[in-house]
């Protein structure tokens, strides 16, 4: 670890004038999330069991929270919570003040996978993002932006199936803005990615995230993703508590990182290598 | 990896548009990875196995003239039996008229007016059955289909009703509905739901949950997500349902016109075997299985359109 190699970051770092023709004041504000004492129980009587327990947190308006946690241990089930696609067994999670009752308007949901519908082009899939009640010409207008914004104009009228997977996550990310989200959920978007397009990904979030002032949380199992992208990182994992058997109790948070630095970092700077092993063994990982 | 599809004369697929992503992508200062080059393992063996080129028999089949000259070298061999058969005098007459005659009883229908009547009225009724069967087969399909409720209460009555044969219905239909329009369309109406109804049922049950749950995610819900997500999604599966419900209209038909009927191609046989005219009966047979081909063949080029736009 003593050796520093000047890191090599494939793009230039982003201009702000590259995000310049999305209009920002079109868009809503970012709000503060706020999740309260959340338990989520799966399964009735023996069968029961628990994935996460005692999680409170805040997300301050326009922060992105990365999520971090070992596989299973209900990173996902968080996120859809805080979409309404899940509902909590107890406690509540709420935005700008409000608890989350059902799907959430105020939130987009990116998935792992693309999810776009392969009977649509791109531009249709984006549009289906697009909030209630906006106007055809609003609509077209700002779908037409946000392909821009995610390097997809040229490929409106393909089809899902015509592009690549990292084309397609794109589009899935444009769907979610189009929605003026105040909370933007990501749910390992990258993950399925291979890892230069994943980079360039992480480089597109940022330039977005300037450009669409959201909060942003991030669910991941890749510690330099987190380091990269998080204002703040949450580890989630399973506590021994007061010597209990901690087998069938659920996951909570087991620790929280301020990443310092201003965003683009450094991918290869001697700090975060620290954070990310010190990270790495929060996750049962040997950091080397 | 290119030279795959170039052996065929299928429209530029997956190699040409990645091709043209990949230099839009650069444009972009974004770069991708193909499936090919992302996934080297499995694409070896696939490429070994394609032809390498239209020379190849199997190349043939792809083509349309082709198949359409194929498919009908089996049956021209079995009218050329039938014509050995009867002037070998294996058969009496009655029992098979050679083909002439067949085709002679053809041209007397038609010059008397009554061939074009028969076909008429029995191309009609499948049609209407086939329309009404096939709406309420994709509504209760979709009922059942969506709802667990429906689900519950609707499929074990369904499901038993399916189980009754054709021609039991046909006492009560005529007790019902005497022996007009009525009650024929009907009966071909319950054959042409069950296809539909059991394909779209079963299709929207197993809709790609992540699909489903993208659109509730965007706030659709409702008969909003059916027409965005879930009906789009089983467009091919409904029209492999409305084919097999063609071809059972076709089937609930004759049995209608078998029992009580004045025109028709299934009257065109029972009066036939009444006035042991079998070259009439032999044309009537003919005419039902190049009809239902038609149909079917047509139905089939909408099926192939609707993979193409939906799938």
């Amino acid at each position: 670890m003593t050796v520093v190699i000047p890191s090599v970051r494939p793009t230039a770092p982003s201009s702000p004038d590259s995000s310049s023709s999305v209009d920002a004041a079109h868009h809503a504000s970012a709000l503060p999330v706020s999740f309260r004492a959340l338990r989520r129980t799966f399964g009735n009587g023996n069968a029961a069991h628990t994935v996460l327990r005692d999680i409170s947190f805040d997300v301050r308006r326009g922060e992105v929270l990365a999520i971090l946690g070992p596989s299973g241990c209900g990173k996902s089930t968080l996120l859809r919570a805080a979409a309404g696609l899940d509902a909590p067994s107890a406690g509540s999670v709420d935005i700008d003040g409000t608890p989350v009752q059902g799907i959430d308007s105020r939130c987009a949901f990116a998935f792992q996978e693309p999810r776009l519908l392969p009977w649509h082009t791109l531009q249709a899939n984006v549009a289906i993002g697009l909030p209630k009640g906006t106007s055809v010409k609003q609509g077209k207008s700002k779908v037409g932006r946000l392909l821009e914004l995610v390097g997809l104009d040229k490929f409106a009228k393909h089809r899902p199936r015509e592009v690549s997977g990292g084309m397609a996550q794109r589009a899935s990310l444009a769907r979610a803005l189009a929605r003026n989200p105040g909370v933007l959920l990501l749910d390992e978007p990258f993950g399925a990615l291979d890892a230069l397009t994943r980079i360039k990904m992480q480089d597109l979030l940022l330039d977005v995230h300037a450009a669409e002032p959201t909060t942003v949380l991030l669910v991941t199992h890749d510690v330099d993703e987190a380091l990269q992208l998080a204002d703040r990182i949450i580890v989630l994992g399973k506590e021994a508590s007061a010597g209990q058997e901690t087998e069938h109790d659920g996951a909570t948070i087991v620790r929280t990182v301020d990443v310092p630095g201003d965003r683009p970092r450094n991918r290869g700077s001697v700090e975060l290598a620290r954070m990310r092993s010190s990270l790495l063994a929060s996750l049962g990982v040997d950091g080397h | 990896m290119t030279h795959i599809g170039s052996h065929d004369g299928l429209p530029a697929t997956g190699n040409s548009v990645i091709a043209t992503s990949k230099e839009g992508l650069e444009a972009t200062g974004v770069t991708i990875t193909t499936a090919g080059a992302a996934q080297p393992g499995p694409a070896g063996p696939s490429q070994d196995r394609s032809p390498a080129n239209g020379w190849s028999p199997a190349g043939v089949l792809d083509k349309g003239w082709a198949r359409l000259f194929l498919g009908l070298l089996i049956p021209a061999a079995l009218i050329a039996a039938w014509q050995w058969s009867t002037s070998a005098g294996i058969f009496s007459v009655v029992q098979l008229p050679p083909p002439a005659m067949v085709f002679e009883a053809a041209a007397d229908l038609i010059q008397r007016g009554e061939l074009a009547t028969h076909i008429a009225i029995s191309t009609q009724r499948v049609l209407i059955g086939f329309a009404f069967g096939a709406a309420l087969g994709l509504t209760f399909g979709a009922l059942v289909g969506l709802s667990r409720w429906a689900d519950v209460l609707l499929a074990p009555l369904i499901g038993a009703l399916r189980a009754v044969p054709s021609l039991a219905w046909v006492p009560l239909l005529i007790l019902w509905m005497k022996i007009g329009e009525d009650s024929k369309v009907t009966l071909i109406l319950i054959g042409a739901f069950f296809p539909v109804f059991t394909t779209v049922s079963l299709a929207l049950r197993h809709v790609d949950r992540n699909l489903v749950e993208a659109g509730r995610a965007f706030g659709l819900k409702g008969l909003k997500l059916l027409t965005t997500v879930q009906l789009p999604a089983v467009v091919p599966s409904v029209f492999s349902g409305l084919r097999l419900a063609l071809a059972q209209a076709w089937l609930f038909l004759v049995a209608a016109e078998l029992i009580a009927s004045s025109m028709g191609l299934g009257f065109l046989l029972t009066d036939s075997q009444n006035n042991g005219r079998t070259d009439r009966l032999l044309l009537a047979i003919v005419l039902l299985a190049v009809i239902g081909k038609i149909t079917d063949a047509l139905l089939g080029v909408a099926e192939k359109w609707a993979v193409k736009r939906w799938a």
